[in-house]
C-alpha cells in the first residue's frame, strides 16, 4: 500500500501551522509548490543532499519555530551521514519527511536502495532520533500532521511510502537569491 | 583577553585565540567542523562557548548546508575543516554560491609543506583551483597575525556583502605535524 504524494504533501502543509518548511531537489520541490507557493518555503534545485541539513542550521538559528524538511528517498540516502549529524545536534524543532517512492524519480526512475531493504526510519531510529515511523497510507498522515504539533523530545523522521510516478511538474522559482530574501523577509530578517 | 587589549599577543603562537575573538566579534552563532589538529584550539574554544551552537560533521559539505540555514534563519556561522576536506563540499558549494548566501570557511592546510604524508599532497594541491572553479573566493594566510586580519575582513566581506569565502591557513604557519 502506498499513497498520493501530492495529497499527502497538502494535507501535511495545510497543517503546517507556522512551520518553515525545506524542499529537497526535484519532485519534493514540486509537491510543495502544488500545494500553494509561500514565502516560508525554501525550495532546492540542486546540493543534493543539502535539505535537511539547511533544514538543521535554520532549525538552530530559529528555536521557536518549527522547521519542516520535506525530500526524497534519493536525497536523503546521499545524505546518510546527516543522520547522525542531525541527532547528536538534537534539535527538538526539526522534522523530517522523507517521500519515499523507492526510486530515483528525476532521471528515469531506477530503483534506490529504500526499495532493496534500507529503511530510512529505521536507520534514523538506530541513529537516535526522538520519533520516527513509516506510514503508507493517506489516512495515517493526518494523524502525523497533528503528532508534528506536539513538542518533540529530539528529532523527528517520517518516511512517506508514495506511489512511482511522475506527476505535472509545479516547478518553483528557480532564483535562489529570490527566495532566500523573500524567506528571510518573512523572518523579519534583511537582506544585503 | 580579546585582540583590543593593549598587551599584544604572540600571534605566531597565539593566533587560535585571536581568531576566536575576531569571530566572536563579527557576530558568529553557529561553528561547524569535521576536526584538524590545527583547529584545535578554535574547536575547543566554541565548544566551550554557551552563545555558538557547535556541529560535528561526518563529511564536510554538511557544514555547507548547515551554514546556509544558518543564515536563512538570521544566523552568522564558520565551517572549519582540512584541505582534505575541500573536495567533498564542491556541489554542496552551489548552495550558497547560487543563492548568494555568506559562507566563511576556514581550512587548514595541509600536503604542502614539510609534509610527511604524501596522500595528502593531491588534495591540497587542488584546494584553491576546486574553490575559485565553483566561484569561493579564496584567501590566504601564511603568518599568524596576517590570518587574524584576513578573517576579520572575511567576515566583514561575506556576513556584509553576500560573499562566499575560504580562508587558507598555511602549512608552514600550522607548523610540522609531530608523529
Amino acid at each position: 500500500m502506498v499513497m498520493d504524494r501530492r495529497a499527502a504533501v497538502a494535507q501535511l502543509l495545510a497543517a503546517r501551522n507556522g512551520a518553515l518548511v525545506i524542499t529537497g531537489l526535484g519532485s519534493p520541490s514540486y509537491d510543495v509548490h502544488a500545494a500553494g507557493d509561500s514565502a516560508d518555503n525554501y525550495y532546492l534545485w540542486g546540493a543534493m543532499g543539502g535539505a535537511a541539513l539547511t533544514g538543521l542550521g535554520l532549525a538552530q538559528a530559529q528555536p521557536d519555530r518549527r522547521v519542516m524538511v520535506i525530500t526524497g528517498d534519493g536525497e536523503m540516502l546521499m545524505a546518510y551521514g546527516a543522520l547522525a549529524t542531525i541527532s547528536v545536534a538534537k534539535p527538538k524543532n526539526l522534522d523530517i519527511i522523507v517521500l519515499d517512492n523507492q526510486h530515483f524519480g528525476e532521471t528515469g526512475m531506477q530503483a534506490s536502495h529504500t526499495g532493496q531493504g534500507i529503511a530510512l526510519d529505521r536507520v534514523a531510529a538506530a541513529s537516535g532520533f526522538a520519533e520516527t515511523g513509516e506510514l503508507r497510507e493517506l489516512a495515517e498522515v493526518e494523524a502525523l500532521a497533528t503528532r508534528l504539533h506536539q513538542p518533540a523530545q529530539g528529532p523527528r523522521l517520517f518516511v512517506l511510502k508514495i506511489e512511482a510516478e511522475n506527476l505535472p511538474r509545479s516547478l518553483p522559482p528557480r532564483d535562489a537569491v529570490a527566495i532566500k530574501n523573500r524567506f528571510r523577509a518573512h523572518l523579519g530578517l534583511g537582506t544585503c | 583577553m580579546t585582540v583590543a587589549d593593549p598587551i599584544a599577543r604572540d600571534l605566531a603562537l597565539h593566533w587560535p585565540e585571536a581568531v576566536y575573538d575576531v569571530l566572536k566579534a563579527s557576530g558568529i552563532r553557529q561553528m561547524c567542523y569535521v576536526p584538524d589538529a590545527g583547529h584545535s584550539t578554535l574547536i575547543r574554544l566554541f565548544g566551550a562557548d554557551p552563545e555558538v551552537k557547535c556541529n560535528v560533521l561526518t563529511t564536510e559539505e554538511e557544514g555547507i548546508a548547515i551554514a546556509t540555514g544558518a543564515w536563512l534563519g538570521g544566523q552568522r556561522s564558520v565551517v572549519l575543516m582540512q584541505s582534505s576536506g575541500v573536495g567533498n563540499c564542491i556541489n554542496m558549494l552551489s548552495l550558497p554560491v547560487q543563492s548568494r548566501t555568506p559562507l566563511l570557511m576556514l581550512v587548514t592546510m595541509r600536503g604542502e609543506w614539510a609534509e610527511f604524508n604524501p596522500w595528502q599532497v593531491p588534495m591540497g594541491r587542488a584546494v584553491e583551483a576546486s574553490l575559485r572553479a565553483i566561484g569561493v573566493t579564496v584567501l590566504r594566510a601564511e603568518t599568524g597575525a596576517d590570518l587574524v586580519e584576513t578573517v576579520e575582513q572575511a567576515a566583514g566581506m561575506a556576513f556584509d556583502g553576500d560573499q562566499q569565502i575560504a580562508v587558507l591557513i598555511g602549512q608552514r604557519l600550522l607548523g610540522k605535524k609531530k608523529w
